[in-house]
């Protein structure tokens, strides 16, 4: 009989005694490189595949020519140009971005200004500021939709009163963008006051101090301590600002349809219908490539400026 | 020093005044349509309390179309889509704040691109994508598309940055694996930032129409906000009844949420180092 040699048996029994290997002993054996891209790769994964591979495939489409043995070109950006919804729908959003981006986030910073002294009814106040950025678009709008009835509507009863006409604000082209971006701004600023909220709190009390005891007043103060020390914050709130701007578009669905005539029309909105309701995959395409590349150019400045930050801090 | 005075005082003056003003402005529309909704419809907006109160709006609203249905999908998604994004997201940032590796730069900024890019934005190339996984009605369907969060990263890596160098040491000291000090040393640090993205996670998702609304087609996949829209402006046009009472639904029980918790969610947002 043969007896296997003592170090046999030796690793026969070290094998017995050691914890079960699974994936997270085996872990321990990368190299922190290895184990930081392990960590880091599903994320990575999931960001790519639902926006890297869909903007190229969708880049791709949009420059197939129709037909069977259609080429490449810019058949479909012809189109677009040339098609009047889209341009009006392109105004519309750049126009409307360029008023409710920097209104909601001065509303937003005056708001939290506001409530970062200690008054009675502080709490009060800072929920009625941010409780309508926790509706749903949806709700909200439908809110609005309420507030501007030509018939049961309160600004409309406002009106009356005050001795004006009774306006359909949803109604008339040339009042329904503004109307739409009171609600923009109603849901958005009060989230923004949180966000300055929590930059304001981290602001020392000290510095305030001594700008009063030297005598700064009220505006002087704003101006040149607290506004500053805000620019960080800023940078980002008008990041997420910029993109709710092109983003939200949920209240068309329920306010307007885009209408009337178009003049509430947005570039997502606008993309949805050529998709889903006119069925032309390829333009709508096309007209995602260019929403895509406002906001990547977009992206770029405000990335630029921020990296500076956090490399220098 | 030189300032101008009158400035300083209209300043004082908006500040003071203009507080409850806004505050009262800022709330209105939203305590008018909770009114309207528990009113009969023909006294709607008269501001007599002692009749005209009514729950028949509501049940209208409510046993028109299966709410309940749509609310706990709501519930599932949030809670899921929640999880996933701060078990990925962590990971994630535990590798940005704490190693560097080949890569790291492109990779980081990779994920600031994506605080831009939506997948709502990219519309139709992602419902294809997610209808040939085969997901099209379901709610993973739904959430997929935002199980990795570049906030989130962003978010939950900024806390990261600032944990004690000495911490770390000390629990490798203690042979501690690399995946036990993320959870017992990193996720600690972080709980205010990870509490503060929860927080914005769970009302985005719960909120969001658009991609949920193309990307379901029943009752069995579908959120509250989709479920609801068809009530709140019908084609046959709008009634002031279904409508506040529309409204009620679809925002009130995360109303209840949010004021139940208000308190504790506005701290763990001003203590969250958000930037």
């Amino acid at each position: 009989m043969k007896v296997p040699p003592d170090s046999e048996l030796a690793q026969l029994e070290g094998d017995f005694l050691l914890p079960k290997r699974n994936i997270f002993s085996r872990l321990g054996h990368i190299p922190n490189a290895g184990f930081a891209w392990l960590v880091v790769l599903p994320a990575i994964v999931g960001l790519a595949a639902f926006s890297i591979v869909p903007m190229a495939t969708g880049l791709w489409k949009s420059l197939q020519e129709p037909g069977i043995g259609g080429g490449i070109g810019l058949l479909y950006y012809e189109e677009m140009i040339n098609d009047p919804v889209f341009r009006i729908a392109l105004r519309n959003n750049l126009f409307f971005a360029a008023v409710i981006v920097p209104v909601s986030l001065a509303l937003g910073m005056f708001m939290a200004v506001l409530v970062n002294r200690r008054f009675r009814g502080r709490s009060l106040v800072r929920l009625a500021f941010f409780t309508p950025a926790m509706l749903p678009t949806v709700g909200a709008a439908a809110i609005w939709l309420f507030m501007y009835q030509p018939d049961f509507g309160v600004i409309n009863a406002l009106l009356e009163t005050l001795g004006f006409q009774r306006l359909n604000l949803l109604g008339q082209p040339n009042t329904v963008l503004p109307a739409l971006m009171v609600v923009m701004v109603w849901k958005e600023a009060g989230f923004f006051m949180l966000l300055y909220l929590a930059a304001l709190q981290s602001i020392p009390e000290d510095l305030n101090e001594a700008a009063e005891l030297e005598g700064a007043g009220e505006w002087y103060r704003f101006r040149r301590v607290t506004f500053p020390l805000l620019m960080p914050m800023s940078l980002f709130t008008s990041i997420v600002a910029i993109a709710n701007s092109f983003k939200h578009i949920d209240f068309l669905f329920i306010m307007t349809n885009g209408g009337p005539v178009n003049a509430s029309n947005l570039l997502l909105y606008h993309i949805w219908e050529a998709g889903f309701v006119h069925r032309r995959p390829e333009y709508a395409n096309a007209v995602t490539v260019v929403l895509v590349s406002i906001l990547v150019l977009l992206a770029v400045v405000q990335i630029r400026a921020l990296d500076r930050r956090i490399h220098y801090r | 020093m030189y300032h101008r005075e009158w400035v300083d005082r209209l300043f004082g003056g908006l500040k003071s005044s203009g507080t409850w003003v806004l505050a009262v402005l800022w709330i209105v529309p939203l305590a008018y349509i909770f009114w309207a909704g528990f009113r009969n419809p023909q006294v709607a907006l008269s501001l007599d309390i002692t009749s005209g109160w009514t729950f028949d709006n509501l049940l209208y609203v409510w046993n028109a179309a299966p709410f309940g249905r749509y609310y706990f999908n709501t519930i599932l998604l949030v809670i899921g889509l929640s999880t996933t994004q701060i078990v990925l997201g962590s990971l994630a940032a535990y590798g940005f704040a704490r190693y560097t590796f080949p890569g790291r730069e492109v990779l980081f900024l990779f994920v600031l691109l994506q605080l831009m890019i939506f997948p709502e934005i990219l519309l139709l190339e992602n419902f294809r994508l997610v209808s040939s996984l085969g997901l099209y009605n379901t709610i993973p369907g739904i959430g997929i598309v935002y199980a990795a969060s570049a906030f989130a990263i962003f978010l939950i890596r900024q806390a990261f940055r600032s944990v004690p160098e000495e911490l770390v040491e000390a629990a490798e000291i203690e042979g501690a694996s690399r995946l036990a000090i993320l959870w017992k040393v990193y996720v600690p640090v972080a709980r205010p930032s990870i509490a503060a993205f929860a927080i914005m996670s769970i009302s985005s998702h719960w909120n969001n129409f658009l991609w949920p609304l193309i990307i379901t087609r029943s009752p069995e996949a579908r959120p509250v906000t989709v479920g609801i829209a068809r009530y709140l402006s019908p084609d046959t046009g709008i009634d002031i009844g279904s409508l506040s009472a529309g409204t009620v639904i679809v925002v009130g029980p995360l109303l209840i949420i949010f004021l139940i918790f208000q308190r504790k969610f506005i701290r763990s947002f001003t203590r969250s180092e958000i930037l």
